[in-house]
């Protein structure tokens, strides 16, 4: 608590401010939104993901996204997230994945041991290849971190622009979540002699399944 | 000045391996950077210069009321907000929360507030084991050195170095592959976040308008270290806030690209909070320091505040001629590079590393990449300015003072000024236009004069200018 | 009409300054200059009470010392109506530092807000007032320009030399690698880091070598006294010459 005094003192007298004063309104914020249709996001998004060593799949509705993600997990052992859409797309019935847990404990040693994570996002970013995931009761943080590989769901609706829009649509990104990461490409470092090197804490491999939400003829 | 840090310089420029590394690696750097900046690639990229300026201008005129909004909104969130006036304030509240909750390991996020601070080095003397997860810090922290560049703290660190201190260090067979070496730390850090109790990061960011922490990375070490660890303690300067979550548009825009050429970096982790009701994973108590340590300070010289500004993106120090020669260990603080040489001053005190401020060639290259436009050669000169005034009484600067004093006096008497000029040139020959000397006689060979002739020939005044254009003008008249 | 004629068909008037650099060492510069301006029609002057900018003493921290030579300065240039500099580094010091250096002396600020907008480096001189391009200059050989720091990131001269330089017949312009990167010279830096700013310059030549280029070309002579005195003690056979000095061979 003094602590705290002594710095707000500091800087009022700093500013030459007297206490409880508001502040002044800030700059008008900057977004700016293109106008990409769906095919524009698409290619932007495919190229700038695999640009970063990152693999874009379009999938023609639910069917196709489950099957490009049994081919790719083949039965090895995968945690999938509790999403709706991942159970309602059939992902969670796939062989080797999981995703119901005992408990808190058992969930993470399984993202641990795991070799795939597979997730929803909400949005992906078509500018930057990137998604936005946020943390949530049914989907933790862990699953899209632990994992060599992570595979995410997109609804296409979810392919948006970029940045700006994503922070249009949501301009106050925690007010129902702990934590929202933006995740572009594969985890990398290049801090040896600058060379890069895929995988480091996180997934070195990544692939995002854009869904097309299409009438499943059955 | 002080020859210590001159001899250390002098032994970096003598290293040829370092120095090419050093020129190499910032080289690279370069390039990413041009490449995304370049008009075609981001053609609004001035745009977001000047409105990343204006929002650090605003945020920081409004500091106190951005301050106590960030702390209600962090409460909000059930998280906590702690003050500290300096580095020993943040150590004491992690050992007593450490202490409290039964804490032992430690893994940390790289964050320069942190180095800034000693933080490892201060928790590591209340026994902790405090491990560092970022790659090219993890390395540093085993070879007991400070980071070499703000971004890329291993940056002068060959492969085989590397292989050496793994093996030794960490008793794993000799590995040459910056893969395979990447491999090693993989998976001894995974161990550490695993069974950590307390995650410790920095923040690029801080939101107002959302209590939030902006951590942004590549590896992923700061999801680990904020996702699994049960306890979250950001550490962040007072400095780092922007108002909105919204202006974060501008800014990861500018760091990503400024730092190391990526558009956004592979991961940008927005937090505040513990985790919330039903979540299962996340912490379970969540901190956020607030770091004084100089920074008051500093916001209340006006003329200097933007130092304030930086966002710690090191494109200075990449585009700097003396960084991308001297390297990073020859600053005297954790800050290496242009932006080391305007905060240094003001934080450890001017006369500290008086010669500072003035190892520069005043190439304006910093504040041309500058994402936030600090003005840094100004502010190297206000420095300059400063030092002169703080050491009137130093002899070695007394000498200089009566030169420059000297000096003064003769340019503003015309008529001293040639004489002397004339007196100068009969010392050269009739021809307009300088003979170049290579070496002086032993007694004129000193001071100014030698450090020049020490490297380059020197030009021998002759006839001046006003001479020969009296002569031309006569002429003209005939 | 000839370019350096007004309205009233009175040749206008240029004050040359020549900076102390060129006075003292390189007074060919000057004579360069003002060749290259009279045959474009203007009535050079060299005011003869000129001394320095101040930019050395301001540079170095001495402050008070500077504002007393950059007054001097103020006083000698008072009623010029151009005043023309072959130097970016000088230029800049007066356009753009002089109001920093006398933020707290109204009477001077105004005095340089006065003197500002008829102050002009040569090159931007030449294209921005005289509006020419080709002056006539001939000069059979290989060039590289090299960017000096002021110039290029105060005064935002890139283009302007080398359009000049295109237009010189015979003349062939190579661009050398890095060229934006400083010389190393930075005034009082070069003696007080004498070691950091030799390692500069040894990069700076090893990029004109590289060209082929019989000389470098700029537009401040501080540069291209440090980089001649370079190449000497290497022993390369390049040769330095300031922009005005190409511009007014023929
Ligand atoms: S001063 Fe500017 S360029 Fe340097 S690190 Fe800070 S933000 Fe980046």
């Amino acid at each position: 608590m003094i602590a705290r005094e002594h710095i707000l003192h500091k800087v009022r007298t700093a500013l030459g401010h007297s206490a409880g004063r508001a502040a002044a309104p800030p700059p008008p914020a900057r977004l700016r939104i293109p106008a990409w249709e769906f095919g524009e996001r698409w290619k932007r998004f495919a190229a700038a993901l695999e640009k970063l060593g990152g693999k874009a799949v379009l999938a023609a509705g639910a069917a196709a996204a489950r099957q490009y993600v049994a081919t790719l997990t083949g039965g090895r052992p995968a945690v999938a997230s509790a999403a709706p859409a991942l159970a309602a797309w059939g992902i969670t019935s796939l062989p080797g994945v999981r995703s119901e847990f005992r408990d808190d404990a058992e969930l993470r040693s399984a993202c641990a041991s795991a070799d795939f994570g597979i997730t929803t996002a909400e949005y992906a970013l078509a500018d930057t290849g990137s998604l936005a995931l946020w943390a949530s009761p049914e989907q933790t943080r862990l699953i899209s971190v632990l994992p060599p590989v992570h595979v995410a769901l997109v609804p296409a609706s979810g392919l948006i622009t970029g940045l700006d829009e994503l922070l249009t649509l949501v301009p106050r990104p925690l007010e129902n979540s702990s934590a929202l990461v933006l995740v572009t490409g594969p985890s990398r470092t290049a801090d040896i002699e600058q060379i890069l090197v895929r995988g480091v804490h996180g997934p070195g491999e990544i692939h995002v399944i854009v869904v097309e939400e299409r009438e499943e003829r059955s | 000045m002080t020859n210590q840090p001159l001899v250390r310089i002098r032994e970096t420029l003598g290293d040829a391996r370092l120095q090419e590394a050093i020129y190499a690696a910032t080289g690279r750097l370069i390039e990413h950077r041009r490449q995304v900046v370049a008009p075609e690639a981001l053609p609004d990229y001035q745009e977001l210069r000047e409105q990343a300026r204006r929002i650090k201008e605003h945020t920081l005129e409004n500091l106190d009321a951005y301050l106590e909004q960030f702390e209600a909104e962090v409460r909000a969130r059930g998280g906590e907000v702690v003050w500290a006036r300096d580095g020993a304030e943040v150590a004491d509240f992690l050992v007593e929360l450490g202490r409290r909750s039964g804490a032992r390991l430690i893994v940390k996020s790289k964050s320069m507030t942190a180095e800034e601070i000693g933080l490892r080095e201060r928790l590591e003397a209340q026994h902790f084991e405090v491990v560092e997860t970022d790659l090219g810090e993890y390395i540093i922290q085993l070879a007991h050195e400070r980071p070499y560049h703000i971004v890329a703290p291993a940056l002068h660190k060959t492969r085989y170095e590397v292989g050496e201190i793994f093996s030794q260090k960490l008793g794993v067979p000799r590995e040459n592959e910056p893969e395979r070496q990447t491999r090693i730390a993989r998976a001894v850090l995974r161990q550490k976040f695993l069974a950590a109790d307390i995650g410790i990061t920095g923040a690029n960011f801080l939101v107002a308008d959302c209590g939030a922490v902006v951590l942004v990375e590549n590896e992923g070490n700061a999801r680990l270290t904020t996702s699994a660890p049960r306890i979250h303690v950001a550490v962040a300067g007072i400095e780092k806030l922007v108002p909105r979550a919204q202006d974060l548009a501008v800014f990861l825009k500018l760091l990503g690209r400024s730092a190391t050429g990526q558009p956004l970096t592979v991961y940008t982790s927005i937090l505040s909070g513990p985790r919330r009701a039903g979540e299962r994973d996340g912490p379970e108590q969540f901190y956020v320091v607030l770091l004084d340590n100089g920074r008051t300070r500093v916001l209340a010289e006006r003329d200097k505040r933007e130092t304030l500004y930086c966002i710690r993106c090191g494109a200075c120090a990449n585009h700097c001629p003396v960084y991308r020669r001297i390297g990073g260990h020859n600053y005297p603080w954790v800050y290496s590079g242009p932006i080391g040489q305007i905060a240094s001053p003001q934080f450890q005190g001017l006369t500290q590393d008086p010669w500072l401020p003035f190892a520069s060639s005043l190439c304006g290259a910093c504040a041309e990449v500058c994402p936030v436009k600090i003005e840094i050669p100004r502010l190297l000169l206000e420095l300059r300015a400063e030092v002169v005034k703080a050491r009137t009484r130093e002899r070695q600067n007394r000498w200089e003072r009566a030169a420059f004093r000297l000096w003064a006096w003769v340019m503003t008497r015309p008529r001293v000024y040639e004489a002397l000029s004339l007196a100068a040139g009969l010392l050269a020959s009739e021809e307009a236009g300088p003979n170049w000397l290579r070496r002086l006689p032993a007694l004129l060979n000193a001071g100014p004069l030698r450090a020049w002739l020490d490297y380059r020939d020197l030009p021998l005044p002759g006839r001046s200018f006003r001479q020969l254009w009296r002569r031309r003008t006569a002429k003209v008249r005939e | 009409m000839p370019l350096g004629y007004n309205f009233s068909f009175m040749p206008a008037r240029v004050s040359l300054f020549v900076t102390c650099l060129v006075d003292q060492f390189f007074p060919r510069v000057g004579l360069a200059m003002a060749e290259v301006l009279e045959r474009l029609g203007y009535r050079v002057e060299f005011p003869e009470a000129q001394t320095c900018c101040g930019q050395p003493a301001f540079n170095t921290g001495y402050r008070e010392e500077a504002r007393c030579v950059a007054r001097h300065f103020l006083s000698v240039f008072a009623d010029a109506d151009y005043i023309v500099a072959p130097s970016g580094s000088c230029t800049s010091m007066i356009a753009c530092h002089y109001e920093e250096l006398f933020r707290r002396d109204p009477a001077a600020l105004s005095e340089v807000r006065r003197l500002k907008p008829r102050l002009w480096e040569f090159s931007q001189f030449l294209l921005q007032v005289a509006g020419v391009e080709d002056v006539g200059a001939r000069l059979p050989a290989v060039v590289t320009y090299h960017d000096s720091c002021h110039a290029l990131r105060e005064l935002g001269i890139r283009e302007g030399p080398r359009r000049l330089l295109a237009r010189v017949r015979e003349l062939q312009l190579r661009e050398m690698p890095a060229g934006a990167e400083c010389c190393g010279f930075g005034g009082t830096f070069s003696v007080k880091f004498p070691e950091i700013s030799a390692s500069m310059v040894r990069a700076k030549i090893e990029a004109i070598r590289q060209t082929g280029a019989d000389y470098v070309v700029s537009v401040d002579v501080s540069c291209l006294m440090q980089i001649q005195g370079a190449l000497n003690r290497a022993g390369l056979p390049v040769g330095t010459l300031h922009l005005a000095e190409v511009l007014a061979r023929q």
